[in-house]
């Protein structure tokens, strides 16, 4: 992929099938919940008409459920609902209601006082007065109404792949986090098309004269249950076990692409954000996921890593990466970092991580208590002979390892130390780095062959045989490109990993990503 | 026909009809005037229950309305609205086949009627297949007043059934109405605030106010022998013109001085009032309308007619 810049043309090509499918899902999930939306909105529309004391309140309710941020609202039907369809649907059916309610509304007490009352008089009961005169006169505006859910639904939509709903934001969440500009653009330019045809549309409809929105109130629905059965039309097929992986995962050689092509591991996958997957796993939801090997997660859900016994995913080993200025500049610092070599191996570092994720303990005390256990820990000797510019990147494990090298230097050395985490991701922590603005931070093997180094797929295959070979590699082309030095790993390795809940894969005998393979290949 | 007894509408603290009580005979035509707010249209939405009464009872043919279901009751009673009410989603022919489409009629039936009642309404077959925002104010009120006639019904409410309508476009209903022989077999109770309307088309009136009836009689009791001031007050204006339309040819017929002679010529009805008279002269040389009462003509001159009319009104100021 790497050889020459891809259109977004040949991207489309080659991913056709997905987007078909991806498409499609779109327009269920849109459509499955306007057609929900509209059961419930048009009666309690009509119903608020009849009382309107009533109005007030429920016009309230659905005005508040529509400034909750559609993120939020997904996330609080988690715990309810689960993941998958049945969340991502009520959320977007919630977003609808108060466009179909409010127009309902509108539309009703807007008709010709004169021409209900004519319709009372001549003797019509309450039923035919709705049905024949307020409904069809309300109808403009009862379809305006439905226009702007529909419009809001497909928006909304593309967030139905962060719960595993699908729909087109599976391209485009996976295009953000892979940083593939045409992945984001083969999702959102079929979503702003969606949401412009199906407004055209609708504005034709409403548009029609009256005469003819007769017939076509009697089609809308039948449209609406065609269009909603798109949803259920890609998701028919199943699976004995359900895999759950996250965009990014799904469109990397080192990810879904290598267990396909390496293992030939052929699973019901449907994708969804990183921040649900655990749980999702835990509530049996899901029976794989992609996660990191050190996620505290692992531990606080009860999942076990499935050994990759043919090594598609490259090694993470941690090890603090430092300038060369920095060594001979600071005399002893090596050694001191070098303590903690080898001392946390995957799952201490899990431990760790669930600590502050958590127990929610600070890293500073998880830090300390880590190198008190470990008889590493001395108070520190006030020292101001120099200051150490400790970076991390923005996330838990980077934070608590910052924090015992902090402590490890003001214990051992008679330096100071000052400490710059948080530094987002790689690229500026590395930027960092190599403009002297920090003197080290730990760095994983991975992460320094593919996103720092870039190396090419041949390289890449050739190295990430074994934990060392990628190792000695970084460690050689830093030194010579960047006057940067790897030191020893400390341990552990925060690679990609599938896993898997514990009790189940005990009950299976699936140890290894062969036996997951095997175990789906039986039968 | 129409027994309206001690009926009342509360609206909150207000009293929008307070316990009013009166008859309506068969094939009468009767008037509810009043300024705005009087309680003219209260009543006579009450009469199709558009509005349920506070107190009082209301029979038509004996039968207080409250025993049959509104919906079955107002099948029963045409309505026509001051702005038509015709539903802007219906064509013409669709908006007039309402009530027989409540009633179940078959498609042939209504159609009959349809046709017929559009052409004693002067209105072009053409126009059944338009909308009614395509028509003139005129044409639009005679759809509504053919909506409300299609299934003949015996009772015929009209609230301010002209009064949107301009002058000449008016007039002109005027006399169609007056003409209409289905509006002859019918009892019609009309609201207006109109009082040269009411005394062209009323054979009663009832003046109401404040949710009262001051007077209740023909036009020609109102103005000659008016209750109280209020009734004056309110006919003073163009009093003159209203006396002519309160006078008829037959309340004057024993003052005309020419001896009746047998019919033979073509001659104005006795039931013709005096205006109407008045108007048809052409002001020739020594030029004469012939009246007929029953099977007997008298001619009469301008000026005979004047002085019977100063006659009778004499009359009746000494009563």
């Amino acid at each position: 992929m790497n050889e020459h810049q891809q259109t977004l043309f040949e991207f489309m090509g080659q991913q056709a099938d997905k987007l078909a499918v991806q498409t499609l899902q779109h327009i269920g999930l849109t459509f499955i919940s306007l057609f929900i939306a509209a059961l419930i909105g048009l009666p309690l529309g009509i119903f608020i008409t009849r009382k309107v004391k009533l109005s007030g309140p429920v016009l309230g309710v659905a005005g508040i459920l529509q400034t909750i941020p559609s993120i939020a609202l997904l996330g609080f039907m988690i715990p309810v609902l689960g993941i998958g369809a049945k969340p991502a649907i009520v959320a977007l059916l919630l977003y609808a209601l108060l466009p179909i309610i409010r127009n309902t509304y509108t539309g009703i007490t807007g008709v010709d006082a004169a021409v209900k009352e004519a319709a009372v008089a001549m003797g019509m009961n309450k039923w035919q007065v709705l049905f024949k005169v307020e409904l069809p006169l309300a109808m403009p505006v009862i379809l305006a109404g439905i226009r702007t859910a529909t419009v809001i639904n497909v928006g909304v939509a593309t967030l139905a792949s962060y719960i595993a709903a699908g729909g087109l934001g599976e391209f485009i969440f996976g295009g953000i986090s892979l940083n593939n500009t045409n992945m984001i653009l083969a999702g959102a330019i079929p979503a702003a098309l969606l949401a412009i045809i199906f407004d055209f549309l609708l504005s034709r409809v409403q548009k029609l004269n009256f005469k003819k929105i007769k017939k076509t109130t009697y089609a809308m629905p039948v449209l609406l249950v065609l269009l909603s059965s798109f949803y259920f039309i890609p998701s028919a097929y199943g699976g004995r076990l359900t895999a759950g992986f996250t965009p990014e995962f799904m469109g990397r050689q080192d990810g879904n692409l290598g267990l396909e092509s390496k293992y030939g591991l052929k699973i019901h996958t449907i994708v969804i954000s990183d921040a649900v997957m655990y749980k999702a796993a835990f509530e049996k939801q899901l029976d794989v996921i992609s996660g990191y090997s050190t996620d505290g997660r692992l531990k606080a859900y009860d999942l076990v890593v499935l050994d990759d016994d043919k090594r598609i995913f490259p090694p993470y080993y941690a090890a603090p990466i430092i300038r060369e200025e920095s060594l001979k500049k600071y005399p002893g610092l090596e050694k001191t970092l070098n303590l903690l070599s080898g001392k946390i191996n995957d799952s201490v570092m899990t431990d760790l991580n669930y600590r502050t994720d958590y127990l929610h303990q600070t890293p500073e005390r998880v830090a300390k208590d880590f190198l008190v256990a470990n008889k590493l820990f001395k108070p520190s000797r006030e020292g101001s002979t120099g200051i150490i510019r400790i970076g991390s990147k923005i996330f838990g494990e980077q934070y608590i390892l910052a924090n015992m090298y902090s402590m490890l230097i003001k214990g051992n050395t008679n330096y100071d130390v000052s400490t710059k985490t948080g530094l987002g991701g790689t690229k500026i922590c590395f930027d960092a780095l190599t403009n002297d603005q920090i003197d080290f931070y730990p760095e994983y093997t991975g992460t320094g062959l593919l996103a720092i180094l870039q190396a090419s797929p041949k390289t890449v295959n050739e190295v990430t045989k074994s934990k060392d070979s990628t190792y000695n590699y970084v460690q050689q082309e830093f030194e010579k490109r960047y006057q940067v030095k790897w030191l020893k790993p400390i341990g552990f390795n925060n690679a990609y990993a599938l896993m898997m809940r514990k009790e189940q894969a005990k009950r299976l005998n699936i140890k290894t990503i062969s036996n997951l393979k095997r175990y789906l290949n039986s039968k | 026909m129409i027994k309206v007894d001690g009926i009342s509408k509360q609206f909150g603290k207000v009293k929008a009809v307070d316990a009013i009580s009166f008859e309506v005979q068969e094939q009468e035509n009767m008037i509810l005037l009043g300024t705005s707010g009087c309680g003219k249209t209260t009543t006579l939405k009450m009469i199709n229950r558009l509005i349920e009464p506070s107190g009082g009872k209301i029979f038509i043919n004996k039968k207080n309305i409250l025993d049959q279901p509104p919906e079955i009751l107002r099948r029963g009673i045409g309505y026509v609205l001051q702005n038509n009410g015709l539903f802007p989603h219906y064509t013409v022919a669709e908006n007039i086949a309402l009530v027989p489409q409540l009633l179940k009629w078959d498609k042939k039936k209504t159609e009959g009627r349809t046709a017929e009642l559009m052409e004693k309404l002067h209105l072009d077959k053409s126009y059944l297949h338009v909308y009614p925002n395509e028509l003139s104010g005129g044409q639009q009120q005679r759809i509504g007043l053919a909506r409300a006639l299609v299934s003949d019904p015996p009772v015929l409410l009209m609230d301010e059934p002209f009064g949107a309508l301009d002058n000449v476009t008016r007039s002109n209903i005027h006399k169609e109405f007056k003409a209409l022989d289905e509006l002859k077999r019918k009892t019609i109770i009309m609201v207006t605030h109109d009082v040269q309307e009411a005394f062209e088309l009323g054979d009663r009136i009832c003046l109401m106010d404040k949710g009262r009836i001051i007077q209740s009689g023909t036009p020609a009791e109102l103005l000659f022998s008016p209750a109280n001031k209020f009734v004056e007050d309110f006919l003073k204006d163009q009093r003159l013109q209203l006396e002519f339309k309160a006078v008829k040819l037959v309340d004057v017929w024993e003052l005309l001085p020419n001896p009746p002679k047998k019919a033979k010529t073509p001659a104005l009805p006795a039931g013709t009032d005096l205006w109407t008279a008045l108007e048809s002269f052409k002001f020739g040389k020594a030029e004469t309308v012939n009246i007929q009462k029953d099977d007997e003509v008298k001619a009469a001159t301008f000026e005979e007619l004047m002085a019977a009319f100063y006659q009778y009104k004499n009359k009746q100021g000494h009563e």
